[in-house]
């Protein structure tokens, strides 16, 4: 469980980065807190030539209020968010970090990390979908807005290009009636399913039923999707999983 | 059986005092086998198997050897060592050994079996070039459950298994046992099966070896329960005189069984040093230790009981499988689980009818080492499952039936043919249930709206299994006694040999309380020895809940020789008798009748040593006392009642643990402290086997849980606190009235869990026996009552 050789880089900027990832092409990844590359690294799961390291790239670890808008730099910690004062609008966010892995993982995980793996059940891509959040990146051509909604395209798959890397995540509006809720056999697994709501926008979006943050509207909804039996999990389990989530984040939502 | 021969609590014995070994453990000073470091050093790994039964065609290490780093790889044709065989002595429709090579030659019989092993200059370059070596394979069809061993047909995982059955035993079968079942006025049936687990030791297996010249030795550096078993084999497996391997054991960061049989990857990383003439380190990374490490565990059991209408059972009936993967381990062999099944599953009930059959089978997975408990977390799952049903088929209470049941007199010796000393088996499940009445469990339990249950489970442990009960399964290997050297050197001060292996259990504060009551010496001026082949006589290590029982009596014996030594020295000295002359407590010998006539250890020791020609006659110099102890018979019962209350969550089959009370009683706790770890310790295994953990494998035999995310071990966040009573029923035949503790947490919480879930599912008309129990099961149970 050693990673195959690479070539550590450090970036001083986002243009230097950006500059980097170009240079290198495909064998190149970015690293930032490492919580799911590293792992992946020791099992040779993955092996990139070329580690691009942000970690002190200045100007990525903000948390900023800007009227309705919400903006978190990349280089931001869950922990950070989970122990941040973010007000009644935002507290879902907060209160969603106690999900995430355990508190060693939330010390070093950053936000553009979690979005930019895109794991279908991370809790910051089911806030980004839920919440209308816009992923801002940067590349050689300068920066562009994706909407979450266009932003993960399957399993662990993106709408970042090879020389692209995420800057911050804006979230357009308060939402001070939304709650995230997960069932995992042990706390800090990835969830076997989450579901996240919005009462004001009547938004239900499940992880761990699919690829991607799967948007319904209704809690009924969960009995079309397209599930199949795995091992542990069948899909009539799965579903009842959604039904029992969306109901109690439901309930969170409206508690708060 | 003589009495204790001693107060049951000394001024140590009984008393928590801190831990010798945690200054240097918390502080981060304990050297384990990863912190050690020799010039020169070089890093092993193995190339394993990547598929679960093939015939090895070819293998192919030139890419290997042309990775930068790496200095060494070898075969087994390369090394040439003898294959490792453990035997019993049955007869061939009994048993049928396996001869497990230290590197796969012909057959690999698992993933993640080691084929070669590769040398290099660094632990990352050791992995580049464990990646180029090519091995090519003839698939053979895989063997991967029980069930598949046992079908008419199925491919051979050993050509001469046949039926892959490598134990078959039908121990008991008492006479006219179908009539009683024939007659009974009820017979319940369990049928379960057990997941495959792993021990999980924190610090994984590994070694570091090197020659050396000065001493014509093979120095091996390796954390094992075992040491001289391990001397043992690797000089046999070399073509080595044991005096020319010395196997040290440094701090050890746990091993639950699984260190204590020898491992393949130790021999073959010692033999790479022999062969290079340089030291080899060899530390078994998570991933191999998930999936090629010893597991264990896997069992499946089908029985009936027979029941009168008043809830006395009449006779058990029972049929035993475990899936022992792909070899036997040494010395113990595959015969560890169904012997161990067969001969305890009445446990401490009065069975008055009892028939066995234990097998073992062999199947393409990695192969299986006794693990803490060893069968008994299972059949005591089973025959607590029996008491639980044949309560709900005859309307009784399921701690009321328990009651009718349990043994009450000692000693009893059982239809299983095994007399069990005294205990307190009806007084821990009396307090178990009172605890949780008192703390109002029984009220929550009927909370509306809620789904809690309560579950039991009261067992015997053995432990201190000396010589004659290990003979009794015919291993060939047999181990049991344990010998210790006491030596006193000029300042008074002590060092006092074990056979015996600290891997976690506080040995060295432990076995100087032993010593410190024995003599009148403070804890600090005793140094516990142990772990050093060339330094212990011979020893059969820490398993099987052997160390204080059988290592702590020889201590004791050795300690109380030595006394005898000191007053026969002091008598001539102060010119009395012996027979008036007594330790006094306080490091010295007095008159009895005079007490301030007295001499010091350091007085007694000075004459020993740099004064001899003072002694008495018949008294050569030096002060050194060796004893040794086995234990008679069929060792001494520990016994314990765990209660649980749990509850389960209608929405997502989610268990939770609400209270856990144990019970316990080891007789003499020489340190309580380090019992009550014990026992949480051991719960917190048990709760992993009856709720979280398993090891499981696809249909072509590649294992799917790699990684701490699939083997879902559990954290603090799942695991209660634990309520821990003590009861004390001294033994009568180990010097200090301890009997073993090491084992009883594991084995009690399975059964409490599972029972404590099927209880919170009363109104459903479902029974879950399996574990780990699957959520989905909870979930769907719950359904319609939702």
């Amino acid at each position: 469980m050693k990673p195959a050789a690479f070539t550590y880089h450090r970036a001083r900027s986002v243009a230097g980065a950006v500059a980097l990832l170009g240079e290198l092409g495909d064998d190149a990844k970015l690293i930032a807190g490492g919580q799911s590359l590293v792992a992946m690294m020791n099992f040779r799961l993955a092996r990139p030539e070329h580690l691009v390291d942000i970690a002190r790239v200045p100007g990525l670890d903000h948390i900023a209020r800007d009227g309705d808008t919400l903006r978190i730099g990349a280089l931001v910690t869950h922990h950070r968010v989970e122990t941040a004062e973010l007000g009644r609008d935002f507290a879902v966010l907060t209160r969603a970090m106690r999900w995430i892995g355990h508190l060693p993982i939330r010390t070093r995980g950053t936000v553009g990390g979690s979005l930019a793996h895109a794991d279908a059940t991370a809790e910051w891509c089911l806030l980004a979908v839920l919440l209308d959040a816009s992923v801002e990146v940067a590349g050689p051509g300068g920066r562009r807005r994706i909407a979450a909604a266009d932003f993960f395209r399957g399993i662990f798959t993106t709408a970042l290009e090879p020389d692209e890397m995420v800057v911050e995540i804006v979230f357009p509006r308060p939402a001070p009636r939304a709650a995230l809720t997960e069932y995992a056999e042990r706390r800090g697994d990835f969830a076997t399913v989450a579901a996240a709501v919005d009462l004001d926008t009547s938004r239900i979006v499940l992880g761990g039923v699919g690829a991607v943050p799967t948007v319904v509207r209704t809690a009924a909804a969960a009995d079309g999707l397209d599930l199949r039996d795995e091992p542990g999990c069948s899909a009539h389990y799965r579903r009842g999983l959604v039904r029992t989530l969306v109901a109690r984040a439901w309930d969170e939502a409206a508690a708060s | 059986m003589r009495p204790p021969a001693a107060r049951p609590h000394g001024t140590w014995v009984g008393a928590s005092v801190p831990r010798r070994e945690d200054p240097r453990l918390l502080a981060g000073r304990g050297r384990f086998v990863d912190d050690i470091t020799l010039p020169g050093m070089l890093h092993a790994q193995f190339v394993r198997a990547t598929v679960a039964h093939g015939r090895i065609t070819a293998v192919d290490l030139s890419e290997v050897l042309a990775v930068p780093g790496v200095v060494a790889a070898f075969t087994a044709a390369d090394l040439d060592l003898a294959d490792i065989t453990a035997e019993l002595d049955r007869p061939r429709h009994e048993f049928v050994p396996t001869a497990m090579p230290v590197l796969a030659h012909d057959h690999v019989r698992y993933v993640g079996e080691p084929i070669a092993i590769v040398v290099a200059r660094d632990p990352y370059a050791v992995e580049d070039g464990v990646e180029a070596a090519i091995v090519e394979y003839e698939e053979l069809e895989p063997v991967v459950s029980d069930t598949a061993a046992l079908a008419p047909g199925a491919p051979l995982v050993h050509a001469d298994a046949p039926a892959n059955t490598l134990v078959d035993v039908s121990l008991f079968a008492t006479d006219g046992i179908d009539d009683v079942f024939a007659a009974a006025h009820t017979v319940v049936r369990v049928r379960t099966k057990t997941g495959r687990q792993n021990a999980l030791p924190l610090e994984t297996r590994g070694v570091v070896a090197d020659w050396d010249d000065r001493d014509e030795q093979l120095r091996v550096r390796t954390c094992t329960q075992v040491p001289h078993q391990v001397r043992t084999v690797l000089a046999r497996c070399a073509g080595l005189q044991e005096r020319q391997v010395r196997v040290l054991v440094p701090d050890m960061g746990g091993a639950f069984g699984q260190k204590c049989v020898v491992g393949r990857e130790e021999i073959a990383a010692a033999a790479a040093a022999l062969r290079l003439r340089r030291p080899v380190k060899w530390i078994e990374d998570r991933r191999d230790a998930l999936t090629a490490s010893f597991l264990a565990r896997e069992q499946r059991y089908d029985v009936r009981a027979a029941f009168d209408a008043d809830g006395h059972i009449l006779a058990l009936d029972a049929d035993v499988v475990c899936d022992m993967g792909a070899y036997s381990c040494y010395p113990f062999t595959a015969g560890i689980e169904p012997l161990m099944a067969s001969a305890e599953m009445p446990g401490v009930y009065k069975v008055p009818a009892y028939r066995v059959r234990g097998r073992a089978v062999t199947t393409n997975k990695a192969p299986t080492a006794p693990y803490r408990g060893v069968s008994r977390p299972q059949y005591v799952m089973v025959v607590e499952r029996v008491f639980e049903k044949a309560a709900r088929a005859l309307d009784l209470d399921p701690v009321e039936i328990r009651r009718r049941n349990v043994i009450t007199e000692f000693p009893y010796t059982g239809i299983n043919e095994i007399t069990y000393d005294p205990g307190s088996y009806q007084e821990s499940l009396d307090l178990c249930e009172e605890v949780l009445r008192d703390e109002g469990w029984y009220a929550t339990r009927a909370t509306p709206g809620r789904v809690i249950g309560i579950g039991y489970s009261c067992f015997s442990e053995r432990t201190g299994y000396g010589s004659g009960a290990f003979a009794q399964r015919r291993m060939t290997v047999v181990p049991g006694f344990d010998i210790s050297e006491v030596r006193m050197d000029t300042s008074g001060a002590l060092v006092v040999t074990t056979g015996t292996m600290s891997h976690g259990q506080s040995h060295e504060t432990t076995m100087a309380q032993i010593v410190a009551d024995r003599l009148g010496v403070p804890i600090d001026r005793i140094r516990i020895q142990q772990g050093d082949t060339d330094r212990i006589a011979y020893g059969w290590g820490s398993f099987a809940s052997r160390s204080i029982t059988i290592g702590g009596s020889a201590v004791a014996a050795a300690s109380m020789k030595l006394g005898d030594t000191l007053r026969e020295i002091a008598a001539h000295l102060l010119d009395a008798d012996v027979d008036t002359c007594e330790l006094d407590g306080d490091g010295g010998v007095r008159l009895r009748d005079d007490p301030d006539r007295r001499l010091s250890f350091v007085e007694i020791a000075d004459v020993a040593y740099l004064r001899a020609h003072l002694l008495p006659k018949g008294v050569g110099p030096g002060l050194t006392a060796t004893a040794s102890f086995d234990v008679p018979g069929d060792g001494t019962f520990s016994n314990a009642t765990h209660g649980t209350v749990v509850e389960l969550d209608p929405g997502t089959g989610g268990v939770q643990i609400l209270r856990y009370v144990c019970v316990e009683d080891c007789g003499v706790a020489i340190h309580p402290q380090v019992v009550e770890g014990q026992c949480r310790g051991g719960i917190a295994q048990g709760i992993a086997g009856a709720l979280f953990e398993q090891v499981t494998y696809d249909e072509n035999g590649q294992p799917l849980t790699p990684s701490f995310m699939e083997y879902k071990v559990p954290t603090a966040a799942e695991i209660p606190d634990v309520r821990i009573e003590h009861l004390e029923t001294p033994c009568a035949f180990t010097e200090s009235g301890a009997k073993g503790a090491g084992e009883g947490g594991t084995i009690g919480a399975p059964a409490a869990v599972l029972n404590a879930v099927n209880d919170a599912l009363r109104h459903t008309g479902t029974e879950l026996d399996d574990t780990p129990i699957a959520r989905e099961s909870i979930f769907r149970a719950l359904e319609e009552t939702r």
